[in-house]
């Protein structure tokens, strides 16, 4: 008996002994693996070299009716430049450019504004592209332009004034050949129900904690954010480089997010990309090195 | 082959083993301080040392999965994202069982498959 609990004994002292001596040798060299922050510096997409000056001119907007998609990507879009590009961001009114395109339209042709109402079967696909000499929008007799944006169907008709190079060269003059950033955002409400993921806390019979994924029936709602941008340059009207971004974001039904802040939440996330067109940004991130 | 040339040859090729064990130690212990200097100096910011020390540590042991995996960082880090995808793809080629080099590499990869996205959409 004695014996049996020596042995136990001096095997956990051997044990004992064993980790002793493994934690020692870890601390002598230290480990073998270790995390750096790093900061990727990423170059421009576009080269704005040629360019002293940034117009945001304004964008192509609809969707939700309590968020005025223009005015705020605008302002949004002017701020970030201000403190993150070398440009210097000109200070001039937000442009309509709804308003814009439906008056070049009827100066180009008879009304052909549709009300929102109207079925849109037979709206032929985009196809008018350029623009006389007075900035109006040639063959605008194909094309029926919806007086409100609901959907991103809406905007197509729309997204011919980026190619009337006449229009935005006559923009460009007008503020001394600048980069211009212009495009589409449509910021629409979103309702999606299903079997949502989450992690609960649960107690065992001892009292012990530990986390389990649950799988709940959920109704939600947000918005969805749809913006394109489109970079122009200012000296000749033409489009140098133009990218399309997608981002939802969805609440608990009960939860009342105001329409606003969803949208800068959204906005957010889009943000670095919109700068890494025209500036150098750093990305931020940790990367393990190892021995 | 003779039955006798077998265990000669066995013989011999262990010999050439036990001969180049501690050359092939040598190789890798002077490589691992370049490694360690070059983490040393990498912590406190001068990344371009880093740079020269985990290449010497390349160079010394080409097959030196860890030291491809920190010259590839320190790439990434001087924004030289092709140099750092041919490092990690030698260091995955070297150890492609480990978990840090591979995670490393993903998070590499969305940074670079981003700035590849938006050129390719121009």
């Amino acid at each position: 008996m004695t014996g049996r609990i020596k042995g136990k004994r001096s095997l956990s002292v051997a044990l004992a002994a064993l980790t002793a001596i493994g934690a020692a040798i870890t601390i002598a060299c230290g480990p073998d693996a270790l995390e750096i922050p790093i900061e990727t510096p990423i170059t421009p997409k576009l080269d704005v070299s040629p360019f002293q000056r940034v117009l945001v001119a304004g964008f192509v907007a609809g969707g939700s009716e309590d968020v005025d998609a223009n005015q705020e990507t605008v302002r949004l879009l002017r701020s970030q430049l201000r403190t993150k590009s070398q440009l210097k961001v000109i200070d001039a009114d937000v442009m309509p450019l709804l308003d814009i395109v439906q008056e070049q339209t009827k100066a180009a042709s008879p009304p052909l504004i549709e009300e929102p109402a109207v079925a849109r079967e037979n709206v032929p696909t985009p196809g008018a592209q350029g623009g006389n000499g007075n900035g109006t929008i040639a063959g605008a007799q194909s094309m029926a332009l919806p007086k409100v944006i609901k959907e991103e169907k809406d905007l197509e008709p729309y997204e011919r004034l980026f190619a009337n190079t006449a229009y935005w060269k006559k923009i460009g003059e007008e503020y001394q050949n600048p980069l211009i950033v212009t495009g589409t955002v449509l910021f629409v409400p979103h309702s999606s129900s299903g079997f949502v993921q989450h992690d609960q806390e649960v107690l065992d019979n001892f009292g012990r904690r530990s986390v389990r994924p649950m799988r709940t029936y959920q109704e939600r709602k947000g918005f969805i954010l749809r913006p394109k941008f489109v970079f122009i340059d200012g000296r000749t009207g033409a489009t140098m480089y133009s990218e399309s971004y997608r981002e939802e974001i969805l609440y608990s039904a009960q939860q009342n997010t105001p329409a606003l802040s969803s949208y800068f939440e959204l906005m957010d996330r889009l943000v670095p990309n919109f700068l890494s067109a025209l500036s150098n940004q750093k990305i931020k991130g940790t990367r393990v090195l190892l021995k | 082959m003779t039955g006798r040339a077998v265990p000669f040859m066995t013989i011999a090729a262990l010999g050439v083993l036990l001969c180049a064990g501690p050359a092939l130690a040598d190789v890798r212990s002077d490589a691992k301080a370049q490694v360690e200097f070059g983490i040393d100096v990498a912590q406190r910011g001068l990344w371009r040392e880093a740079i020269y020390r985990w290449e010497k540590a390349v160079e010394i042991d080409p097959a030196y999965a860890a030291a491809f995996n920190d010259l590839a960082i320190a790439y990434e880090h001087e924004g030289q994202l092709q140099k750092a995808r041919k490092a990690y793809d030698k260091a995955l080629e070297l150890d492609p069982n480990n978990t840090q080099i591979r995670q490393n590499y993903e998070l590499f990869k969305e940074i670079n498959d981003r700035t590849n996205q938006g050129k390719a959409k121009s």
